[in-house]
């Protein structure tokens, strides 16, 4: 797809995937995928529930071999070591009775991955006192991680992530569980880490219209295939109808996107490619 | 293989006996509790009962009300305290476990310096089999029966309740009471095993044979009769071993039966993991449990 | 049997008390203090990984260890610490692919019944199988001192190299796995410092009822303080009042010190129990969130 923002843009391509494809247990989960994400730029990863988000973020990191094709952050092939990538996964189980407060879990962001016991120091504690006031956390920071309220629990890991100074930020499904108000917080604070920390920020999600006002780049995701791009040049029914392989109408309503199936068409089986989703 | 006089010794027929009857208790049990993941609960429930049978000597009572009383009393406490809930559940079984084996200490050194029983620690820790009077099998059968009647009139209700919970909730299934009945059952079956292999031990009984089951059949009524066969299997098996080992060697000391049985059950499990046996048992692939339902 | 029998009964209760603390009862407070400390340590984890289950049946296998040992007449430490650490890799990898429960109680009993049998064997029965699982306060010589305190350290350093990416696993194994620390590695590293943890502690708490001592204090403690590092101290704290109490106990009442062990360990987590139901109580109260 060609990218006229991103020729002009930024410049730096923080991450390239190039032609991802995987397989699992006989099934083209992903099938070519290729995008590139600038710093500064906030990229939404759109696609229904089991359409490849995962796997596709997943081999970002480096969890899943794929089959064809190679992903470079800043340039660079992946290596365990010195990546700069944070990370927040979908689904966090904390349980209520751990001994570990919001800063703690904040603090092992920096160097949890080494070995060693962290030792207290001035500088330590006000990088986490900062980060903590750049998510908005403060009010929680010595709370017990297990007792967050989901928004409350979404900013402490982006906090996480975000300690190392890492150049990509990826989200899975950040907004899967939050109600409208703390949607709009979250997305906001993306947008804001985005833009003033020249941070680039690809979130996965089911639903783009929370997105929109601020996403710069859409990568779609339909029949293991992507499309990516500006928003107005990627929702298009051709563009779409051409990744699902058969006829799909976008329609924009009241200030929405909606991707349903063909209407007045002869297709045979349509399948509802996307459910509308009331959105506060 | 049969040394001499096994056939016709009385204590070997009590052995077998009780042995037999205790094993299928259990092993009904067990494929329940593998089902509902609360080996721990049931192990715990082990423990306990050893301080209820430490306890019985000490008061000049027998061991098996002890094992019983101090299983069911045991099941209570871990109902009361929130068994049922996931949450902190597996502390809250390790105290009660913790604080049930001190008492089984307390009690058992108390045994022994008052001088009653010599050996009482071996007793009550790893079975007697041997030495059960024949006026003991008629009380296990009449427990046994009891528990077995329990599971058999929850049935339906506790194979839903230990698939998904909520399920059975929403189905008006009485998800807290068929959890109490069950453990209640349970603590009955821990109780009998005690007698034969010991309380600490019993938990061979109750988990291998299941476990085994369960890994070469997902249909549980299968599973329920392959435990049955294995663990009574195990259990004579064990009892002959053990009568055997009489014989071995020229010390005329023979090794505990426990140990056999435990021994037979253990590889069971293993053994259960190879695919042969799942092919041997149930025919239908799509039933091949490649883990039980641990929670 | 607990307590031997050169203890002197029928003094009067200073000489008595005086007693307790002479250097015949040396070797069993430092002892104690050096295995409160580990289990405290070791603990923390244990309650914070939900691993009460291995931590109670890991023991067992040092204790079929030191029953071997006995037997064939080696060092029983260096047995108990063998065994403990066979174990606990027997039950890392028996339980893989979501059996753990199942796989650790048939480990737990088979290791068991392996030591009833060893010991049986060896003709020690009685005696030697009870102070191996309720504990013997008297049960370390000064010549195992050094080589418990040797271990001890190891534990202690073990842990403290471990900690990070312990944390990070047991917290939030997704974003541990994305920084390339592997969940099951961590798990085998654990076990395996159970089992250490576990082989030198034995001798003095028992095998049955080490691991209260690693889930009581711990438990108690995290309800106290949110903080981490606060919550190991707290827990190293309770652990060693609970075992000094224990064998102050045991030595006036002559009843074994595992009992007192298995109440303490439970009255702190009743403590830790009733401390954070007043404080949700008291909150609700107050109006706060």
């Amino acid at each position: 797809m060609t990218d006229a923002r991103w020729r002009h843009g930024t410049g730096n391509g923080v991450l390239d995937v190039e032609g991802i494809s995987v397989t699992f247990a006989g099934r083209r989960v992903l099938d070519g995928v290729s995008f590139k994400i600038g710093a500064g730029e906030l990229t939404g990863l759109i696609g229904a529930n089991g359409a490849g988000k995962t796997t596709l973020l997943r081999v970002i990191l480096g969890l899943q071999r794929p089959n064809g094709g190679r992903v470079l952050v800043e340039g660079a092939p992946l290596t365990r070591l010195g990546r700069s990538i944070g990370y927040v996964p979908q689904k966090v189980q904390l349980d209520p009775d751990m001994p570990v407060r919001a800063r703690d879990l904040v603090a092992l962001g920096i160097d949890g991955h080494r070995f060693g016991v962290p030792l207290p120091s001035k500088t330590r504690r006000a990088t986490v006192d900062e980060m903590l006031h750049a998510v908005g956390a403060e009010r929680f920071a010595d709370a017990r991680v297990g007792t967050l309220s989901g928004g409350e629990q979404q900013r402490v890991l982006i906090a996480q992530a975000l300690i190392s100074r890492p150049r990509l930020l990826l989200l899975d499904e950040p907004l899967a569980n939050l109600d409208p108000g703390s949607t709009q917080e979250i997305i906001g604070l993306l947008h804001e880490i985005a833009s003033h920390q020249q941070v680039a920020v690809l979130l996965s999600a089911h639903d783009m219209n929370p997105l929109l006002p601020v996403m710069d780049r859409v990568v779609y995701i339909a029949g293991g295939r992507a499309a990516s791009g500006r928003t107005d040049e990627v929702i298009r029914t051709e563009v779409l109808s051409a990744l699902y392989g058969h006829h799909v109408e976008v329609l924009h309503v009241g200030g929405r996107v909606l991707v349903v199936a063909g209407l007045g068409t002869n297709e045979d089986h349509c399948l509802p490619v996307e459910t509308p989703r009331e959105v506060g | 293989m049969f040394e001499p006089g096994f056939f016709s010794s009385q204590p070997v027929h009590v052995a077998l006996i009780v042995g037999g009857i205790t094993a299928v208790v259990s092993a009904v049990a067990g494929v329940f509790t593998v089902l509902r993941g609360q080996s721990f609960a049931g192990h715990s429930l082990a423990d306990v009962s050893t301080a209820g049978g430490s306890g019985a000597v000490l008061l000049g009572m027998s061991p098996l009300t002890g094992f019983i009383s101090g299983g069911l009393i045991g099941a209570a406490a871990m109902d009361l305290f929130g068994i049922q809930r996931v949450r902190g559940r597996d502390l809250a079984t390790g105290i009660v476990l913790g604080a049930s084996i001190g008492l089984a200490a307390l009690f058992l050194f108390l045994d022994t310096s008052a001088g009653a029983e010599t050996g009482a620690t071996q007793q009550i820790l790893f079975g007697s089999i041997f030495t059960i009077d024949s006026s003991t099998v008629p009380i296990v059968a009449i427990f046994g029966s009891a528990s077995l009647a329990v599971m058999a009139a929850i049935y339906r209700p506790l194979l839903l309740s230990s698939m998904s919970s909520d399920v059975a909730a929403a189905r008006g299934v009485p998800v807290r009471l068929v959890g109490l009945l069950f453990i209640l059952a349970l603590a009955l079956a821990v109780g009998l095993s005690a007698l034969s292999i010991g309380a600490i031990l019993s938990t061979a009984l109750l988990i291998g044979p299941a476990a085994a089951a369960l890994r070469v059949t997902r249909r549980v009524g299968l599973s329920i009769a392959v435990a049955c066969v294995i663990g009574v299997g195990a259990t004579w098996l064990g009892v002959l071993l053990a009568y055997d080992s009489y014989y071995w060697g020229s010390s005329r000391r023979g090794l505990p039966v426990s140990f056999f049985i435990v021994g037979v059950t253990f590889l069971a499990y293993v053994a259960s993991g190879l695919p042969v046996f799942h092919a041997l048992v149930d025919r239908r692939p799509d039933t091949a449990a490649p883990d039980a339902g641990e929670r | 049997m607990p307590v031997s029998d050169d203890v002197p009964d029928g003094k009067a209760p200073a000489e008595q008390a005086g007693l307790m603390f002479s250097s015949f009862m040396a070797n069993a407070w430092l002892t104690a203090t050096i295995v409160a400390v580990i289990a405290g340590v070791v603990g923390f984890f244990v309650v914070l990984r939900g691993s009460a289950f291995p931590a109670h049946a890991i023991p067992n296998g040092a204790f079929a260890g030191a029953a071997a040992a006995n037997v064939i007449g080696v060092n029983g430490l260096l047995g108990l610490g063998v065994c403990a650490v066979l174990a606990a890799l027997g039950i890392g990898w028996l339980g893989r692919g979501g059996r753990r429960d199942v796989a650790t109680a048939l480990a737990l009993v088979m290791l068991l019944a392996l030591g009833a049998v060893f010991l049986s064997v060896s003709g020690q029965y009685e005696p030697e199988i009870y102070s191996l699982l309720f504990g013997e306060v008297l049960g370390v010589s000064t010549s195992e001192i050094l080589p418990v305190a040797v271990l001890g350290l190891a534990c202690l350093a073990a842990v403290m190299f471990l900690y990070r990416p312990l944390m990070l696993a047991t917290i939030v194994p997704e974003i541990a796995e994305g920084k390339g620390v592997r969940s099951q590695q961590m798990e085998i590293a654990f076990l395996v410092l159970l089992a250490v943890a576990t082989a030198m502690t034995l001798p003095v708490v028992g095998a049955l009822l080490i691991f209260s001592l690693m889930i009581g204090p711990p438990a108690a403690a995290r309800s106290f303080t949110s903080r981490p590092s606060l919550a190991v101290l707290l827990s190293v704290g309770l652990a060693l009042a609970t075992v000094w109490i224990a064998i102050a106990s045991s030595y006036e009442s002559n009843w074994p010190i595992g009992f007192f062990v298995g109440m303490l360990s439970a009255l702190s987590y009743g403590l830790g129990r009733a401390w954070a139901a007043w404080k949700r109580t008291r909150s609700t109260r107050l109006g706060t969130a």
